[in-house]
């Protein structure tokens, strides 16, 4: 037992220096990378500044009091803007978010408090993520068989479009945020004789409003900016909507057709409209992180 | 007869109580109606994949698997073939998530491992956030006003210097390729670092606290430690990203040219599945509709297998990490 000799068993290894000199191989390597993801990071956060100067410079130079109440100007003719492709976004993204709201709230219930575990609350959850990486085209496309071929282009149409779209995202978020509701708080409504629903209603919901606000915003946000779906359901219009039932202007759909014009007014007005566009979306963003922040 | 010991309660001027027949009945409802909404929403990827099917089955009748490796788009002579958008789709794609793939991650380290601190960090989240929020219209029209000039002068001295190299092989004459992944890449980048980030969230801290009192620097940790940790998160963060990219539409229809060839070279117009359904679409007479409706079929079928396997991989990472595999 004492007779081993750990000074020739054990094997020699080079002795480490435990010092960390600047100018070692590792030090330089790790200096270096660290610059580079430095780099990336900054070149990452310029398309940002880029679109947002260019939106200032090119959409605020033009958007003036004529720009948000005329009508689109045709082909040579000079002033005009975009009033009724403000309207119809505005109203569309109020049909989508009148449809998808309810449905996507009653859903998140289900999974979030009634059944979580179920086969059928895990499919859903499981569809939900899936529908969120869907291509928007797609629901254009599914809103185009169901009801466009049947009933014509209309507001309606775009309305459901974009539901389909705002749907996975309402449930996504509400779910969350009812989630996070402490489970003290439903035990104790419970044990005051509530009825599940009356626990729903009356607390998890108020409870879980701030989070479920924030995944609505978001949701409208997203709704707002998107064209491709518009482009098979609500097409565009010259003039302002009189009715749900036809065709609708819209702010992308706009964008997209004067950025392909040759005429100089066009794409200043194209410019105009993706400012006020932006400045819907990032409304709404605020707005989400706003109420987001009063999370209890 | 059984004593009801809530006798009392209903006679005195009392709200206790126990629930009513009504309050019963009200909550089964309740929990119906939420069942159903949850249904609602398996019924409605259902619905979407019968109706797209529908919608495309006389063209899928009439030009069968054919359509998929045809490379023609001729509604004159009623000839469809969709093989240069299903090659302009995921070349497009895999181009964009090379690039933006580097950018995410990268971003999603520089984000989430200590570089800044927290308060700026915050600042620049919010940076990444606000380029997801801005709307593919706009990332178009800022493609085509910003980003094709930009690119035009740098496309010319590649396409003279290095024109032997196939990925140079043609002179950029306004939309195509290289703009056009350029752009999406952008688009997808806040996907690919929002789920790093979130993938590296989920490495127990005590994990990299290790690798440091082992004396490692801090790109050893990174590069030894948390990627390998955080890979399948990774991974599912690329994959995600790359569903995005498939399916992204405006902003390609705007810039990548819409024209039907297979080139390799990166300044050369090309089409994608979903630029077409938006380009063809407007002036399309009735056959044509058709065949863009199988076109949007197999949007539909490469979208979805490439999504539901990304979300494989998120969920096989988050069981991972808690334990359960």
């Amino acid at each position: 037992m004492s007779d081993i000799d750990l000074s020739t068993s054990a094997p020699v290894l080079p002795r480490l220096s435990l010092e960390r000199r600047p100018f070692e191989l590792r030090a330089l390597t790790s200096g270096l990378l660290t610059g580079l993801t430095w780099v990336i990071a900054i070149l990452g956060s310029i398309p940002l500044f880029s679109v947002i100067i260019m939106l200032v410079a090119e959409g605020g130079a033009r958007l003036d009091f004529e720009a948000l109440t005329a009508l689109p100007p045709a082909g040579f003719e000079m002033g005009g803007g975009f009033a009724n492709a403000i309207i119809g976004t505005l109203v569309m993204v109020a049909i989508a978010t009148a449809i998808s709201v309810p449905l996507g709230l009653l859903a998140a219930i289900y999974l979030a408090i009634l059944d979580p575990y179920s086969r059928m609350a895990q499919t859903a959850r499981f569809v939900a993520k899936t529908l969120t990486g869907f291509p928007s085209i797609l629901a254009g496309v599914f809103t185009y068989g169901v009801l466009v071929i049947s009933f014509g282009y209309s507001a309606l149409a775009g309305g459901v479009a974009l539901a389909v779209l705002m749907l996975p995202t309402v449930v996504l978020a509400a779910e969350e945020s009812m989630k996070q509701v402490p489970q003290k708080m439903t035990d104790a409504a419970f044990g005051l004789g509530c009825t599940r629903s009356q626990v729903i209603w009356k607390v998890t919901l108020p409870t879980g409003l701030p989070g479920i606000l924030t995944g609505i915003m978001l949701a409208v946000a997203g709704a707002s900016g998107e064209s491709a779906p518009l482009l098979f359901t609500a097409l565009f219009n010259n003039y302002f909507m009189s009715e749900l039932m036809e065709p609708t202007a819209s702010l992308s759909i706009l964008i997209y057709n004067f950025s392909a014009m040759p005429f100089d007014n066009q794409i200043q007005l194209a410019w105009a409209a993706s400012l006020v566009l932006v400045l819907i979306v990032l409304v709404f963003n605020i707005l989400a992180r706003l109420i987001g922040q009063s999370k209890v | 007869m059984a004593l009801n010991p809530f006798e009392h309660a209903g006679a005195a001027s009392t709200i206790s109580g126990p629930p009513s027949e009504g309050d019963y009945l009200g909550d089964r409802l309740f929990r119906a109606v939420a069942r159903a909404c949850a249904g609602l929403i398996i019924a409605l990827l259902l619905f979407i994949l019968w109706e797209i099917g529908g919608l495309a089955l006389p063209a899928m009748a009439q030009h069968g698997l054919g359509f998929v490796s045809g490379s023609t788009w001729n509604p004159g002579t009623q000839e469809f073939g969709v093989l240069p958008e299903i090659w302009g789709t995921l070349y497009s794609s895999l181009l964009a998530l090379l690039l933006g793939g580097v950018f995410g991650v990268t971003i999603a380290i520089f984000l989430s491992q200590d570089f800044i601190e927290a308060r700026l960090a915050v600042v620049f989240r919010t940076i990444v956030e606000l380029l997801a929020a801005i709307p593919s219209v706009v990332y178009g029209l800022w493609g085509i006003f910003v980003v094709i000039p930009l690119l035009r002068p740098v496309a010319g001295w590649l396409h003279a210097q290095l024109s032997f190299i196939p990925l140079f092989a043609t002179d950029l004459s306004g939309p195509g390729m290289a703009p056009a992944a350029l752009v999406l890449a952008i688009m997808i980048l806040p996907t690919v670092a929002a789920i790093t980030v979130d993938a590296f969230r989920r490495i127990p801290y005590k994990v990299k606290e290790a690798a440091y009192g082992m004396g490692t620097t801090r790109w050893e940790a990174i590069l030894k430690v948390m990627l390998p940790t955080a890979s399948s998160g990774i991974l599912a963060a690329l994959v995600l990203g790359f569903g995005r990219a498939l399916g992204e539409t405006m902003a390609l229809a705007m810039l990548i040219g819409n024209s039907n060839q297979i080139n390799l070279s990166l300044f050369a117009p090309a089409n994608t599945l979903a630029s077409l359904l938006a380009s063809s679409f407007p002036e399309a007479g009735q056959i044509e509709v058709q065949a863009l409706m199988y076109a949007a079929v197999v949007l539909l079928l490469i979208t979805l297998l490439v999504n539901i396997a990304g979300l494989g991989i998120q969920q096989y990472t988050v069981r991972k990490f808690e334990g359960k595999v």
